[in-house]
C-alpha cells in the first residue's frame, strides 16, 4: 500500500518538474544564451556573462559581431504592422462575427468555415500561391502586402473569437433592453459590447500576437524588402545564438504580457455571473 | 394602461404553423395567461405581442395603435423573462435606471422611481448589488421592477416564475397578481402550470397547437371544460367514455360499454351521441367501506376496487377500478383503504361536466 502511494507522489513529482521544464527550460536557455558572452563547449554555464548582446541588439552600443542587427526598426516595424492588423481585423471581425452569431444569415456556416480556409492547408504552398497573385497586384515584397497577408491569417481568430463571444450573450438580455427602449444601436453599445468586451480583447490579443509571431507569409510576401521581427530572428538565429535569443525574448514579452492580461479579464467580475 | 388586440394572428416557422389563426382581446387592466403544454405556441404569441416576431398573417393592436410593424422599443412593453435576463454588468439600480435613463428623466426623479420600485418588490437597499450576488427570487423581484418602474402599458412575463423553488413559486405569485393589480396593467402570463394560471388569472386561454382550445374565467375552464383537451389539462382527470341514453331534467344519462349508467351536466346533447365524464378526484366521494349496500340503481354510486394506494401528505391518491374504468380519487389520510379494499363511491352528478367526445 504505502510503496503504491510512494510510487504515486514520486511519478507526480516526476511529471511536474518534467512539464516544468518543458515549459520554463527553453526559457532558461534563452536568457542564459542572450547573456553569454563567452559560452564554450563543454560547460554548462557561460564562461562570462553580461548585457553585450543587449546593448548592441538595442543600438545602444555599436556592434561588430557576425550576424549582428540592430533589432529596433525591426522592433518597430513589427509592431506598426501587427497594430494596423489588429484595428483592421477587428474592424472586420466585429461586425462579422455579431452577424454571423445573430442573424440567420444564408451559409453562415460556410462563410464561418472559409475564414478557417487560411489555416486549413500546409502553410507553405497557400502562400506560394498567394505570392503570384500579390506579385501581380505588385504587392509583394511591400509592406500593405505583408500587413494583407496578417489580416487574413488573423481573420481566422478573430472572427472565429468573436463570433463565439457574441453568440454566448444571452438574447433575452437584448431584448430586454429593447423592451425598456432601447434601439438595436443603443442595445448593442450598452448592454452586447460591454458583455462582449473581455472576448473582444482576447480576440484582438490573439490577432496581434499571430501577427508579431508571423513567420511563413511575410518570408513568402515580404522578402526581400520586408523585415519584420521573427524574419530576423531566423536570419540572425543562423550566425549569433546570443542575438537570436534577445529577439525571441522580445517576441515573448509581449505574448505573456497580454496572455496575463487575458487572464485578469477572463477572471473580471462580471463575467462570473453571465447568463445564471 | 391600454388595451391589447391580437386579432387572427398566424405565425409560421419554415412550414410549422405555431401560432393558428389567433384571436385575443385583453381588457384594461385585465391579466390574460396563455396556458398550454411545451410547444404548443406560448412564447410565439407573446414574441409577436412584444414585437420579436412579425405575425405573418393579422395584427397587433395596443389601445387603438396597430403596432405590427413598430420595433418593440416603440410599443410600450414591459417583458419579465423565465432566466429573468438581468444585465449583469449593471447593479441593481443601474438595471432599473437604464430605461429611465434612456426616456430622459432627470437624475432625481430617477432615482426617486427606482427606489419606489425596488420598494414594492421589498428590495430596498439593493441598489448597488450586482445581479449575481441576489438569490433566484430576488432576481426576479428586480426584473419585475425593472418592467414596471417604466409604467407600460402592457406587461408581458414568460414562465417567469418556473425557475424557483416550489415554495417561492407559490408566494410571488401572488405578490405577481398583487402588483398587477395595483399597478393595473393590461399583462399577459404565459405558463404551463395550471395552478398557477388558476391563482393568478382573471381569464385563462388555453393553447394546444397554435389554437384556442378555451378561454374563460378560472372556474369556467375548470368546472365546464369544452373538451378533453381542457379538461385533461386541468389537474388530474378522469374520463368516463360511454353513449348518451337521453336527458333527465339538467342531467344527462350516459351508459359505458360496459352497461354502466352515470349521469353528469352537459348541453345540448342527444341519444346516441358519444360524450366522456370529466370526473376530478374531489368530485369523488368515498362512502365507508362498512356501510351496508346501496339499491343499485342509486344515481352514481358504484361499488370500486381500489387498485393502488399512495400516501402524498395529508391526502392519499388512489386508483379505483370500476368494471373496466380506471377513476383517480382523493382519500384521508386518517381512514385508509388498501389496494385490494373493495369501497361504494358517490358521484355528484352536479359537479360532473359532460363533454363531446372527438
Ligand atoms: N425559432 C424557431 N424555429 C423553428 N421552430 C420553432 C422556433 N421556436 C419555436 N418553434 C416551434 O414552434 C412551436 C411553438 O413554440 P413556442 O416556443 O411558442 O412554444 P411554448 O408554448 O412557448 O413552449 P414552452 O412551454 O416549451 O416554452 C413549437 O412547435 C416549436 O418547436
Ligand atoms: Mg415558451
Amino acid at each position: 500500500m504505502i510503496n503504491r502511494r510512494v510510487l504515486k507522489v514520486t511519478g507526480e513529482i516526476v511529471l511536474l518538474i518534467v512539464s516544468f521544464l518543458f515549459l520554463f527550460g527553453p526559457m532558461v536557455s534563452l536568457f542564459l544564451w542572450s547573456i553569454a558572452e563567452q559560452w564554450y563547449w563543454p560547460s554548462p554555464l557561460p564562461q562570462r556573462v553580461g548585457l553585450d548582446y543587449w546593448k548592441q541588439a538595442l543600438g545602444l552600443q555599436k556592434s561588430f559581431a557576425i550576424g549582428a542587427v540592430s533589432i529596433v526598426p525591426a522592433f518597430f516595424l513589427s509592431l506598426t504592422i501587427a497594430l494596423i492588423t489588429v484595428v483592421v481585423c477587428m474592424a472586420i471581425a466585429i461586425p462579422a462575427g455579431y452577424a454571423l452569431a445573430k442573424y440567420k444569415i444564408p451559409f453562415g456556416g460556410i462563410i464561418l468555415f472559409l475564414f478557417l480556409m487560411p489555416k486549413a492547408f500546409p502553410q507553405q504552398p497557400v502562400f506560394v500561391n498567394l505570392l503570384q497573385s500579390f506579385t501581380r497586384l505588385r504587392l509583394a515584397g511591400s509592406i500593405p502586402g505583408v500587413i494583407l497577408v496578417h489580416i487574413l491569417v488573423g481573420l481566422v481568430f478573430g472572427v472565429w473569437i468573436t463570433n463565439a463571444t457574441f453568440k454566448s450573450i444571452p438574447p433575452e438580455l437584448e431584448e430586454a433592453a429593447r423592451s425598456v427602449g432601447a434601439n438595436g444601436f443603443k442595445t448593442f453599445l450598452r448592454i452586447t459590447l460591454p458583455l462582449a468586451a473581455p472576448g473582444l480583447f482576447s480576440s484582438a490579443v490573439f490577432v496581434f500576437i499571430t501577427s508579431l509571431d508571423e513567420f511563413t507569409g511575410t518570408f513568402f510576401i515580404g522578402l526581400p524588402f520586408v523585415h519584420t521581427l521573427p524574419l530576423t530572428l531566423y536570419s540572425s538565429s543562423g550566425y549569433n545564438m546570443q542575438f537570436a535569443s534577445v529577439i525571441a525574448i522580445i517576441l515573448l514579452i509581449p505574448s505573456i504580457f497580454f496572455m496575463v492580461l487575458i487572464q485578469r479579464i477572463l477572471k473580471a467580475e462580471y463575467v462570473g455571473g453571465m447568463g445564471g | 394602461m391600454s388595451t391589447l388586440l391580437l386579432d387572427h394572428i398566424d405565425k409560421y416557422y419554415g412550414k410549422t404553423k405555431a401560432v393558428d389563426h389567433l384571436y385575443l382581446d385583453v381588457k384594461e387592466g385585465e391579466l390574460v395567461t396563455l396556458l398550454g403544454p411545451s410547444g404548443c405556441g406560448k412564447t410565439t404569441t407573446l414574441r409577436c405581442v412584444s414585437g420579436f416576431l412579425r405575425p405573418d398573417k393579422g395584427d397587433i393592436y395596443i389601445g387603438k395603435r396597430k403596432v405590427t410593424d413598430i420595433p418593440p422599443e416603440k410599443r410600450g412593453i414591459g417583458l419579465v423573462f423565465q432566466n429573468y435576463a438581468l444585465w449583469p454588468h449593471m447593479t441593481v439600480f443601474q438595471n432599473l435606471a437604464f430605461g429611465l435613463q434612456l426616456k430622459k428623466f432627470q437624475k432625481k426623479d430617477i432615482e426617486q422611481k427606482v427606489g419606489e420600485a425596488l420598494a414594492t418588490v421589498k428590495l430596498e437597499g439593493m441598489e448597488e448589488r450586482y445581479p449575481r450576488q441576489l438569490s433566484g427570487g430576488q432576481q426576479q423581484r428586480v426584473a419585475l421592477a425593472r418592467a414596471l418602474v417604466l409604467e407600460p402599458d402592457i406587461l408581458l412575463l414568460d414562465e417567469p416564475l418556473s425557475n424557483l423553488d416550489a415554495l417561492l413559486r407559490e408566494q410571488m405569485r401572488f405578490e405577481i397578481a398583487e402588483l398587477q393589480k395595483r399597478y393595473g396593467i393590461t399583462t399577459i402570463y404565459v405558463t404551463h402550470d395550471q395552478t398557477e394560471a388558476m391563482v393568478i388569472s382573471d381569464r385563462i386561454v388555453v393553447l394546444n397547437n397554435g389554437k384556442i382550445m378555451q378561454e374563460g374565467s378560472p372556474v369556467d375552464i375548470y368546472s365546464k371544460p369544452a373538451n378533453k383537451f381542457v379538461a385533461g389539462f386541468m389537474g388530474t382527470t378522469s374520463f368516463i367514455e360511454g353513449s348518451v341514453q337521453g336527458n333527465l331534467g339538467k342531467y344527462v344519462q350516459l351508459q359505458t360499454n360496459d352497461g354502466l349508467f352515470i349521469y353528469g351536466i352537459g348541453e345540448g346533447f342527444k341519444e346516441g351521441d358519444r360524450a366522456s365524464v370529466v370526473v376530478r378526484p374531489e368530485n369523488i366521494g368515498i362512502i365507508e367501506k362498512s356501510s351496508v349496500s346501496h339499491e343499485e340503481d342509486a344515481k352514481n354510486i358504484f361499488k370500486v376496487s381500489v387498485l393502488r394506494a399512495s400516501y402524498v401528505g395529508e391526502v392519499i391518491d388512489y386508483k379505483f377500478k370500476v368494471k373496466n374504468t380506471i377513476l383517480r380519487a382523493k382519500g384521508d389520510a386518517k381512514r385508509p383503504l388498501r389496494s385490494g379494499d373493495t369501497v361504494t363511491v358517490y358521484l355528484n352528478p352536479d359537479e360532473l361536466p359532460i363533454i363531446r367526445s372527438d
